[in-house]
């Protein structure tokens, strides 16, 4: 119940800084996509079942305010939250190298399929501009972002878990 | 962490529903437009005031820390302004009695503005999509307000875009360098009809894709494109931009060329709205 709380908190936290004060910050052009590491830290921490529902959250958070069609973030943030619950069986507890590694691995998935689904199919060819635009902008402005915001993930989890031992 | 037993799934089961789930949302989203907007409206209203109150704390503090590091400057230019100020009053004195004297001669004339005025609302950007491909932002007013779907967005002098949804107290507009945006124009000067169309791949150049001009057009650099009286969507007559770098096109009947927008949409912070909506021909 108490994590439950924890993530609506954390999901809409980011996504109001991702939305206001992140715009104010971009560099180059791009945003950092905070819903991103939240989603690939909580199937990252807590596995694929838990990955699943942050991610269709996120997504869902996001096409609604801000999309055309409704389900499309959802299914690109959730299969990505699903997908990072396999490394949920290497997670190790001050390990901060493979979370990078994950979100960078999945803001680059990201930013493809949207590419193909939102722009190849508008007969936008020119994959490399968009790769050089946006792409690889966002995805090493996440990396570097990533590293504090999982940093904080990992702490109120941490603590989190130590409330819970105490009422048992 | 304590464990109850209770019902539980294969987490591959739960992907399994909830992309179902998802497919079904983008067919009823995507069929039935209309239906899902109060939803939107309802999830939009709660999160604007907070994305409101955000952007006026962050304001607070860039305006804080421009203060503290351009205070020098401000005293410097305070004295040179001071000395300019008691030249221009005098001068500006003149001008009031020519200006009242022109007033006067254009009531005689009956000159009329060169367009009609319509009608404009002020709005501040309170927030951008969170993605980096689109160029949509959101505004802080809504249908209480009186905006509809389909009002036009100015900035200065020149047009920002379209409103594309529309909540009880926020709405969201697509601007027209936006790769999705497509708007009908026209030379003001030669009444030539083309098509601007915003382009991803130009917005660092600040550039917008102007197609479809007749080949016979006789157009130059630098001549007005302005809305077309054609649009079913946009008021006539309000200024796009500019156009530059005309090539007649492969299929030796169109020409193409760039638009430099009239707006400056790197440091857009507040737009006017016009209130009113061009009636749909068809």
């Amino acid at each position: 119940m108490k994590q439950f709380i924890m993530s609506v908190i954390v999901i809409i936290v980011c996504f109001l800084l991702q939305s206001t004060v992140f715009q104010a910050l971009s560099i180059a052009g791009v945003v950092p996509n905070l819903l991103l590491i939240v989603t690939v830290a909580a199937g990252y921490m807590h596995g694929r079942t838990n990955g699943i529902y942050v991610g269709l959250a996120c997504g869902l958070l996001v096409d609604i305010c801000y999309g055309d069609i409704i389900g499309l973030f959802g299914l690109m943030y959730m299969c990505i939250g699903y997908l990072n619950g396999y490394a949920h069986k290497v997670y190790f507890r001050d390990d901060y190298t493979m979370p990078i590694i994950l979100v960078s691995v999945s803001d680059f998935l990201y930013g493809f399929f949207y590419y193909v689904f939102l722009f190849l199919l508008r007969n936008r060819l020119n994959f490399f501009f968009y790769l050089k635009r946006i792409i690889l902008p966002e995805l090493i402005y996440t990396v570097v972002v990533s590293i504090v915001l999982y940093k904080i993930l990992y702490i109120l989890n941490v603590k989190l878990e130590r409330s819970t031992y105490k009422e048992v | 962490m304590r464990r109850r037993t209770r019902f539980s799934l294969e987490p591959k089961y739960i992907l399994a529903i909830c992309s179902v789930l998802c497919i079904i949302l983008i067919f009823i989203s995507v069929r039935y437009e209309d239906k899902v907007q109060p939803a939107k409206d309802a999830v939009t209203g709660v999160f604007t005031p907070m994305q409101k109150g955000i952007n006026t704390v962050g304001k607070w503090i860039t305006d804080k820390i421009e203060l503290l590091s351009s205070i020098k400057d401000l005293q410097q230019e305070n004295k040179e302004l001071k000395e300019k100020l008691s030249e221009t009053t005098y001068q500006n004195r003149i001008l009031q009695q020519e200006g009242y004297e022109l007033d006067t001669l254009r009531d005689l004339y009956e000159l009329d503005k060169r367009y009609p005025s319509y009608p404009k609302v002020a709005a501040t950007i309170i927030s951008r999509d969170t993605n980096n491909w689109y160029n949509r932002f959101v505004i802080d007013k809504g249908s209480d307000d009186g905006l509809k779907v389909g009002m036009n967005v100015l900035a200065g002098n020149g047009l920002v875009g379209i409103i594309t949804e529309v909540g009880h107290n926020n709405a969201t507009v697509r601007s027209i360098i936006d790769d999705a945006s497509n708007v009908s124009g026209m030379f003001l000067k030669t009444n030539d009809q083309c098509n601007v169309k915003g382009n991803l791949e130009l917005i660092d150049k600040g550039l917008i894709e102007v197609q479809g001009i007749d080949k016979d057009a006789k157009i130059k650099e630098g001549y007005e494109i302005v809305t077309s009286t054609i649009s079913p969507k946009y008021l006539q007559g309000i200024l796009i931009g500019y156009i530059s770098d005309v090539t007649v096109d492969a299929n030796n009947m169109t020409k193409s060329g760039y638009l430099t927008p009239a707006v400056d949409f790197t440091n857009l912070t507040t737009v006017l709205v016009i209130t009113e909506l061009k009636e749909t021909l068809y």
